[in-house]
């Protein structure tokens, strides 16, 4: 029979076997593909798996000599940041309304706003496409823009919406009274209380932006292509490519990863600083 | 006095701006695949460009489900994204007869018409109009491992028939030493196993559509050929097949587990690459497998370049891809990558050149098998539709796709033979019948 304290310090360890299990089990797509990046195409391909073999930079030679990495980089961070910093712009105020002015109507708004999100992109392509054309937006970095912060925008306004509500109305109520104008009630007194929550948000939809590839592959040719389109071009009906492929999805990868990391530790001091209650 | 300096600036300004705009490079945005004939195209680009200064080249390559979407949307829409798109032989008829291509007339006299095989530019026309030019073809073949036939005392003939193949599988399956008797295309799709499996319909006198464009998969001879196919593959495939596409057979192939091999004549350079293959210098060719007939065993398939009408630089665009198809082509690419990577499959001086035959072991049989090859009679019996192991009619594309989940369902065992051909059946019946085909 075990103690309380056996009991719990077992429910510990097998959280933590757990925590780890699942930890490894995301990390290790991201693990094997870096690993095949640095392999031959016929390593690559090898059956069984091969876990130790004689490393190659040649993937990556080659990618640097076929494409210019960096122009497809920087579309995606000037795609990704500026839909983000619009999108924050317009989810913000729409959530602290909905948060703070709450109608009969706006649970209903909030679902509809998401319910956006459950159609399926292909089948409002053509319409798309379309419009792109005769606004002169195909293959443009703007035309990326509004596309990635009209998609990314319902799960901002809901994210913003979620934080605000966490924040007493009375706080906001006394900066009023103090003479607060509107935006000073925003900028001073409701962001900087969210500002946890917010960075989340903000980082969410970065890395959504950075990650899109249907519009993306779809509204962009040669000017506008992000990373994601660099990663579509390697892979090939006839022939090996997996290598390949894998050295220019870790450079795709790399920026956001990096960035990810970074801003981690702000979050978490962002989220405790953020915290009131 | 101040009004002429200034009439003066201002003429110097426009006469300027007009001057550049004259001599600013027209951008044609080239669209198309990544394999390794584009990637060669695309790296002699520079040279495209010394030869024409004005025209600056742009690529986008993409993978081909991807690209075949996205050229589909652009052309659809009349988008002019591009100016010079990738397509297929089953696209070029379709979009020509839609009128979404230029013609290709007028060409120079040196590019030398007569010389690209006509079963080729009869794929690529519509009305005898041509619609795109070819930059490389190809047929299917049967890839065998001369040193198992050896070994086993076996002999693969010329042309060998699908019962033949069953026997060699049968005598080469040793699973225990991670060697298989056969490998053949698994994974779902038009593309995919169904290239393989309507050019063994074919072979079994089976044919898509019957002259009333009436689906024909309740039929025996659709019947026989999925029921040998789900059989030889069943049991003498390696595991898994129904995921195999191409890239994984070839894996599979270099990495000497499969004994036999049926797919594309293009697989030849890879098998026979040292630097790709462990098998290199044991692979033995001959044409894909006949049964009742001969006609329609082998597929034809060629890349082409064609010019939308939605462009705005074709006669630029019209440049390019008579320069990247030409015989002129053919020698930079022997020059700078040697002759083994001259695209093959269109041009009957390729393989009149003894050292191309040389240095490619597979020329001789995948000449022999592009011959044989006839979009316009590939079925024992007569078929409404142009096109070996595709009909090229705008349905086909979901049509196929959808039977070859059923197919690639029955190779998984998730469902009968009879079953999945029934439900071909239907669902093609369906189709056809909205498409208007015919009313019920």
């Amino acid at each position: 029979m075990l103690s309380l304290k056996q009991r719990r310090s077992l429910n510990t360890l097998l959280m933590g076997v757990l925590a780890w299990g699942v930890a490894l089990a995301i990390f290790f797509p991201i693990f094997w593909m870096l690993l095949t990046s640095f392999k031959t195409e016929i390593d690559a391909f090898a059956t069984p798996p091969q876990l130790f073999f004689s490393p190659t930079l040649e993937n990556y030679t080659l990618v640097n000599e076929r494409s210019d990495y960096l122009h497809f980089a920087w579309n995606s961070v000037v795609v990704s940041f500026g839909s983000t910093i619009i999108g924050m712009m317009l989810a913000v105020p729409a959530a602290y309304s909905m948060a703070f002015f709450e109608t009969k109507r706006t649970k209903g708004t909030l679902l509809w706003m998401l319910s956006t999100k459950m159609l399926p992109p292909v089948g409002v392509l053509v319409p798309i496409y379309l419009l792109f054309k005769d606004t002169g937006l195909l293959d443009t970095k703007t035309g990326l823009v509004i596309i990635y912060t009209l998609i990314n925008l319902p799960i901002m306004i809901w994210m913003a919406y979620t934080y605000f509500k966490e924040i007493p109305k009375e706080v906001l109520e006394a900066a009023r009274m103090d003479g607060s104008t509107l935006f000073q009630e925003i900028w001073r007194v409701l962001l900087p209380m969210s500002k946890g929550g917010l960075a989340a948000t903000v980082l969410l939809s970065l890395i959504l932006s950075w990650n899109e590839a249907f519009w993306s592959l779809n509204l962009t040719a040669s000017e506008a292509a992000p990373l994601t389109a660099l990663i579509a071009s390697y892979s090939s009906p006839e022939g090996l490519f997996w290598a390949k492929l894998s050295a220019v999805s870790t450079l795709a990868c790399a920026p956001i990863l990096i960035f990810g990391w970074i801003s981690q530790k702000q979050l978490v001091r962002g989220l405790s600083f953020g915290a009131v209650k | 006095m101040n009004n002429n300096r200034y009439l003066s600036a201002v003429m110097a300004v426009g006469m300027t701006a007009v001057a550049s705009s004259a001599m600013a490079a027209t951008k044609v945005t080239i669209g198309t695949v990544n394999n390794g004939d584009m990637v060669r195209m695309q790296g002699l680009s520079e040279e495209f460009e010394k030869l024409y200064p004005h025209i600056d080249l742009d690529w986008v390559v993409l993978e081909e489900n991807v690209l075949r979407q996205r050229l589909t949307t652009d052309i659809a829409t009349d988008g002019g994204q591009f100016d010079v798109m990738t397509i297929g032989m089953y696209e070029a008829p379709i979009w020509g007869e839609k009128g979404w291509l230029t013609p290709m007339k007028d060409l120079p006299a040196d590019y030398d018409m007569a010389d690209i095989f006509p079963s080729v530019l009869g794929g690529l026309s519509h009305n005898d109009t041509l619609y795109a030019l070819p930059f490389y073809a190809e047929s299917s073949m049967t890839f065998y491992r001369k040193d198992l036939f050896e070994a086993n005392g076996l002999s693969m003939p010329d042309q060998p028939s699908w019962d033949q193949m069953k026997s060699f599988a049968e005598q080469l399956h040793k699973p225990e030493e991670d060697q298989y008797g056969i490998c053949l295309r698994g994974k779902a799709g038009w593309g995919e196993n169904m290239a393989l499996i309507t050019t063994m319909a074919n072979a079994f006198g089976a044919r898509w559509f019957d002259e009333n464009w009436k689906p024909e998969f309740t039929g025996p001879e659709w019947q026989n050929a999925i029921s040998f196919y789900v059989d030889l593959l069943g049991n003498y495939g390696p595991p898994g097949a129904s995921s195999n596409g191409f890239n994984e057979n070839l894996a599979l192939f270099n990495s000497g587990k499969c004994a036999m091999w049926v797919d594309a004549t293009v697989a030849g350079a890879f098998l026979t690459d040292e630097t790709q293959s462990r098998v290199a210098d044991q692979i033995g060719f001959a044409l894909a497998p006949q049964q009742v007939t001969s006609k329609g065993s082998g597929w034809l398939w060629s890349w082409a370049l064609a010019v939308p009408v939605s462009s705005d630089a074709k006669e630029a665009a019209k440049t390019f891809i008579t320069w990247a198809t030409s015989r002129a082509y053919s020698q930079l690419v022997e020059e700078t990558y040697g002759i083994a990577n001259v695209p093959p499959g269109t041009r009957t001086s390729t393989y009149n050149n003894a050292e191309y035959l040389e240095a490619a072991p597979f020329a001789t049989r995948t000449l022999e098998a592009i011959g044989n090859a006839d979009p316009n009679d590939s079925t024992l019996n007569p078929s409404p539709y142009v096109g070996v192991q595709f009909a090229a009619i705008p349905e086909f594309q979901s049509i196929a796709t959808q039977v070859g989940k059923l197919i690639s369902g029955a190779l998984a065992g998730s469902m009968s033979v009879d079953h999945a051909l029934k439900a071909a059946q239907s669902i093609t019946l369906r189709e056809m019948t909205r498409a208007r085909y015919y009313s019920n």
